[in-house]
């Protein structure tokens, strides 16, 4: 039954890799790529269960966690061109 | 009671595929950068949701029948959806922050009907 849950979310993962190719504005690819990694989470878990190795689940557990990490550094860089000293860089254009 | 639970997981993994696909096609159709995070929503909390509850159904199942270890299986899935349900609203939020301080303009009816 896992090889049924696998090849779905591989299908989903394809069509969201589409918007990530066709996306207009970064902000379209930034949100593809972002449910991109929440279908490789999944997938992470469901080929532990398909291949009777449910340790698989620790990977999909950090993978959760660095795909949050850079989604939110990645946004943070086109929102202010850098990713760390953003109050200096706000003081001094005020 | 193995039948019942073959239906269970079977129907959860089945209902995580469908909000799974619905929510991808979601962002594919829908026109602007934030109808799309309402379709990614979908994906993220009853997509991952079910499929999780699938697996979960699954794990119980298998200690059910003698693999009693698998109690740690079930910890890690739930550590799994607690984490997807804490980053995806702020992920979520974060994007259509940046979105408008980007300058993306938020789609409107008006604008199709003028063309």
């Amino acid at each position: 039954m896992f090889v049924a849950a696998t090849a779905g979310i591989l299908v989903s993962m394809a069509l969201a890799l589409l918007r990530a190719l066709l996306g207009p504005t970064v902000y379209d690819r930034v949100l593809a790529v972002n449910t991109f990694g929440t279908k490789t989470v999944l997938l992470i878990a469901a080929i532990g269960f398909l291949t009777e190795r449910p340790e698989f689940l620790d990977l999909a557990l950090v993978y959760a966690l660095i795909n949050f990490i850079g989604t939110i550094a990645v946004l943070k860089f086109f929102e202010y061109g850098v990713l760390g000293l953003t109050r200096r860089i706000q003081r001094e254009a005020e | 009671m193995d039948l019942a639970f073959d239906v269970l997981i079977w129907g959860s993994l089945g209902l995580g595929l469908f909000f799974m696909l619905v929510g991808t096609i979601g962002i594919l159709r829908m026109p602007d950068v934030y109808t799309r995070l309402h379709a990614a929503g979908m994906t993220d909390t009853m997509g991952a949701g079910f499929l999780l509850l699938g697996m979960a159904l699954y794990t119980v199942e298998e200690m059910v029948h003698g693999h009693t270890s698998y109690w740690t299986v079930l910890v890690r899935l739930v550590l799994v959806y607690a984490f997807l349900l804490f980053t995806s609203p702020i992920a979520t939020h974060a994007l259509a922050r940046a979105g408008l301080a980007g300058g993306v303009e938020p789609w409107t009816n008006d604008a199709e009907e003028g063309t």
